[in-house]
């Protein structure tokens, strides 16, 4: 730490930062709204680290991010959930910090943090007053190439692990439900594994599995800086060059494809869980968006997000009316939804829960039902005007949070996107037509690459308490 | 050691950084407020960066007034508002004419615009965000009013979304946490509506006449509280709230009828329910403080050393960290127009409850025996003084700023004196607030799922 330089920094937030707000807010309306700047600036650092910055002058905070490309798809069989678990261990030290110390400096610069893992990337954040850019940055960078920990914090932290995945999956039949079909609907592909790993995985986890995973994958050379909020560009690449650009580099590895091979044949799975209501989902593989090029697949891709916001893309929209309406529903509630981005296979995706005494495979013949009704009928403009209308106002409303402007950003980076694919897709989906959509509800639904998903209830075992009315409201 | 004075010198500096914003005052946040004829009050905060405006209109109508035997009322009316709309007698313009949900689904969509109605223990809330773009904004606010005026309650619709809620319900019952959550709010509240829960039951006692009298009670421009942020001036602001509330039945306000206060618990109370899932779930509390409790701040600024500071608190410190026992576990209070309840979580592995149970439980007594450290005291301020913007920059996070100082009736500059009022709290302030506020010995404990 350079405790001048950060007292120098905190006098400067105190004197400038209300100010410069102060102009901002009194600013009077002009005729026409001036639109918020939203260039991104991009550096490569002296080491080979990319750096995306996003200035947003509205208020003076910043938010800073470091991504990593890896994530549970790296992994191998035995030891599932190691990118996970890594993730929980970056925040147990390094060389300079003891357990937990990372922690105490962020809030100690009045900043919020946290962090999260996919199966494509993981991400670590700092939301900060933008004057503490320096500061996070340097912590940040430390723990990039420096994370250090005991044995002994390490079995406690796997504890902490299996607590998240008991929360999250073991009691949540649905998540079960979705763990089991992913692990179905997969073979050759990792995406086949749940991102915080299986539980046999999770106890035979050794602390020499999280750190051969740091060592193999954490390097700036498989990482990106992106800054996001009131922060000079040239000045946040001065500083990430002094703070990231001088760390080593070493190479990435090789990443073998594991293609999934093409699927043949319907796969049907059950799970039988405590549960009042069943559940479904149908789940067919699709192509993916896997960069901005111009091919016959992409726009494929492109056309089956269309497709879904048409079925379930607002209140009212087609799923809801047919099935879960009126006194003959099928289903209390309806969904679908299409990949579209990622490393690894895409899906698209209907699900439901079937109304009280019909079956979840009456749904699954009336989901499919619905799709087949596009491929024989079309959509209608209005359909395809409204979903577009609530993707340009969507664009809008979501420049307010520097936040999600950050994270957006480095999505793109961790899937091999430009740093304006975000606008460039919406701009694509715009010109998709009603027979591109027509078209590729025709082409991909058949039964060959479908998995088919069904939750069973099962009554919970003798818990009178559990079942008797919530005794909190009045009779 | 070097550290310790690092941190000594830095907090100075952050009071500093206090003083500051404080000085500048009325550049933090420019809060307009004015009243319209009508007797509404609006608060508005521009923002001219986004062609974007969001709007919050809160009642005193939420559920702390439903009727005993029909808990959840007000939840449901609002929410069955999106239901349709009927036709305006002698209305014109492009949203006159009656709409089913699914056209009036689909106005919203082809708006770009989102409209909300919903219910808390203490509020009726609408909410709209909208492009500025004068043609959407205008018709939006042409429909919210219709919306929020006009709705047709269909009884298809209604019994329809009864069942299902009531599905969900049942559901949710299968769930260990949903079970702890219903039996804490039942033991900390008592008799008090905030502790009131909808039941498969009890919605059965609810007709569509039932959302229509309610309807016809609740919308009075006179209790109108409406927060704007967002690209309008304060002229345009006024004319769309003018226009929000154009078809509200214009009446008297008089006082309503006063609700009655949340009763401290004369003794503790231990609830164990068996249940078979792969985590026990615990909660333990009471009745916490009002909103309008003059420490307000000590007891915020306690909260966030014990339990609300994330990775920092001493209840994360303690059972996550040092002994692996749970993923989440928080303390938060909930102040309110009453006291709403003081509540501590946490989750773990059936066998574990106990003595989970027992750090937590061990770390709210000291807690409140001695109160926070110096050093925890000062942690804790440079955390949320440094952070203070962080609170207030999206036009999102200003709009529930705003709708709060509205709600509450708390001064214009109560975010420029933020800083400097969370700056003055002592560690003797946030012991002696605790030990009035918190009695551990006579705290709420549900654990579902708990095995020995």
């Amino acid at each position: 730490m350079k405790p001048r330089l950060l007292h120098a920094m905190a006098l400067g937030a105190a004197l400038l930062a209300p100010l410069s707000w102060a102009q901002v807010q009194a600013v009077a309306a002009p005729d026409r709204p001036a639109p918020v700047a939203q260039t991104t600036y991009t550096y490569t650092l002296s080491n080979g680290m990319p750096l995306w910055v996003r200035p947003d002058r509205r208020a003076p905070t910043a938010v800073h991010m470091v991504w990593v490309r890896v994530g549970s798809m790296d992994e191998v069989d035995g030891t599932s959930g190691v990118a996970h678990v890594l993730e929980h261990m970056m925040f147990k030290g390094t060389a300079k910090l003891a357990p937990g110390e990372f922690s105490r400096r962020v809030a100690a610069l009045g900043g919020r943090e946290n962090a999260f893992t996919s199966k494509d990337y993981t991400g670590y954040f700092q939301q900060i007053p933008a004057s503490r850019l320096e500061d996070v940055m340097q912590l940040e960078a430390d723990r990039l190439v420096g994370n250090r920990w005991s044995d002994t914090e390490f079995a406690k932290e796997l504890e902490v692990v299996k607590e998240e995945r008991r929360m999250r999956t073991e009691d949540n039949p649905r998540a079960l439900l979705h763990e089991v079909l992913s692990a179905t609907a997969l073979s050759a592909s990792p995406y086949r594994r749940p991102i915080v790993g299986w539980m046999s995985d999770l106890g035979a986890m050794t602390p020499q599995d999280a750190r051969d995973f740091y060592k193999r994958w954490y390097t700036p050379a498989n990482a990106v800086v992106v800054v996001a909020g009131d922060v000079d560009p040239e000045q946040v690449r001065q500083l990430a060059d002094k703070h990231y650009g001088q760390l080593p580099v070493q190479a990435v590895p090789e990443r073998k494809p594991q293609t999934e091979p093409a699927q043949k044949g319907l796969r049907r799975v059950e799970l039988k869980a405590p549960a009042e209501q069943s559940y479904v989902a149908l789940a067919w593989k699709v192509p993916r968006l896997a960069s901005m090029g111009l091919t016959s697949e992409h726009g494929d891709a492109l056309a089956l997000t269309v497709l879904a916001a048409v079925l379930d893309g607002y209140s009212g929209a087609r799923l809801d009316k047919a099935l879960a309406q009126g006194d003959k529903r099928l289903a209390d509630s309806v969904g679908a939804d299409n990949g579209l981005m990622g490393r690894g296979p895409q899906f698209f995706v209907l699900d439901g829960v079937p109304a009280k005494g019909r079956s979840p495979e009456a749904l699954e013949a009336a989901l499919r039902a619905q799709v087949k009704k596009v491929a024989d009928e079309g959509v209608t403009e209005a359909e395809l005007q409204r979903v577009k209308t609530q993707w340009v106002a969507s664009e809008v409303y979501k420049l307010d949070s520097v936040f999600n402007q950050a994270r957006e950003l480095g999505v793109a980076w961790a899937l091999g996107m430009p740093p304006d694919s975000g606008a460039q897709v919406i701009a694509r989906l715009r010109q998709v037509t009603a027979a591109q959509v027509q078209a590729v509800a025709k082409k991909y639904f058949g039964d060959d690459e479908l998995t088919v998903a069904i939750l069973r209830p099962q009554a919970l075992p003798a818990q009178p308490q559990a079942r008797r009315a919530v005794p909190g409201a009045r009779h | 050691m070097k550290h310790a004075l690092k941190f000594l010198k830095r907090s100075v500096l952050v009071c500093m950084a206090a003083m500051a914003w404080m000085q500048a005052a009325h550049a933090v946040l420019p809060i307009q407020q004015w009243q319209q004829a009508s007797g509404a009050r609006v608060h508005l905060v521009e923002a001219h960066n986004i062609p974007m405006v969001d709007v919050q209109i809160d009642l005193d109508a939420g559920s702390r007034r439903d009727p005993i035997n029909k808990p959840g009322l007000a939840a449901l009316a609002a929410g069955q508002m999106a239901s349709g709309i009927r036709a305006q007698a002698g209305g014109t313009g492009p949203y006159a004419q009656a709409l089913d949900e699914n056209q009036l689904g689909e106005a919203w969509a082809d708006l770009g615009a989102n409209f909300g109605a919903s219910a808390s223990g203490d509020r009726l809330s609408f909410s709209l965000r909208s492009l500025s773009e004068a043609d959407l904004l205008d018709k939006a606010a042409r429909l919210a009013a219709r919306q929020m005026a006009h709705p047709a309650y269909p009884q298809a619709v209604w019994l329809r979304d009864r069942d299902k809620m009531a599905a969900a319900l049942r559901e949710s019952l299968t769930r260990p946490g949903t079970v702890a959550q219903n039996r804490f709010a039942e033991a900390v509240y008592g008799g008090h509506p905030y502790g009131w829960r909808s039941t498969p039951e009890s919605l059965q006692r609810i007709g569509v006449t039932d959302l229509q009298r309610w309807h016809a009670q609740v919308l009075r421009p006179c209790r109108a509280v409406v927060s704007v942020v967002g690209d309008v001036t304060r002229e345009q602001a006024d004319g769309l709230v003018t226009r929000l509330l154009a078809l509200w039945p214009q009446g008297r306000c008089e006082a309503l009828p006063a609700v009655t206060e949340v009763q401290a618990l004369p003794a503790a109370q231990d609830i164990r329910v068996p249940f078979d899932s792969a985590q026990a779930h615990v909660l333990m509390g009471q009745p916490g403080y009002k909103r309008d409790d003059p420490d307000f701040f000590a007891l915020m600024l306690g909260n966030h050393i014990l339990g609300g500071g994330g990775f920092t608190s001493r209840l994360t410190a303690q059972v996550r960290e040092q002994r692996g026992l749970s993923y989440s576990v928080y303390s938060y209070f909930s102040p309110a127009l009453h006291a709403g309840a003081f509540t501590v979580g946490l989750q773990t592995r059936p066998d574990q409850a106990a003595q989970a149970l027992a750090v937590a439980r061990q770390v709210v007594r000291d807690f409140v025996a001695q109160g926070p450290t110096e050093a925890e005291l000062q942690a804790a301020k440079d955390n949320l003084i440094g952070g203070f913007a962080l609170r207030i920059d999206s036009n999102r996070k200003l709009l529930d700023n705003v709708a709060s100082i509205a709600w509450n009736r708390l001064p214009l500059d109560y975010l420029d004196r933020w800083p400097e009022q969370m700056a003055s709290v002592s560690v003797d302030d946030v012991r002696r607030a605790f030990a009035r506020v918190l009695q551990p010995d006579r705290m709420v404990t549900v654990v579902v799922g708990g095995k020995p």
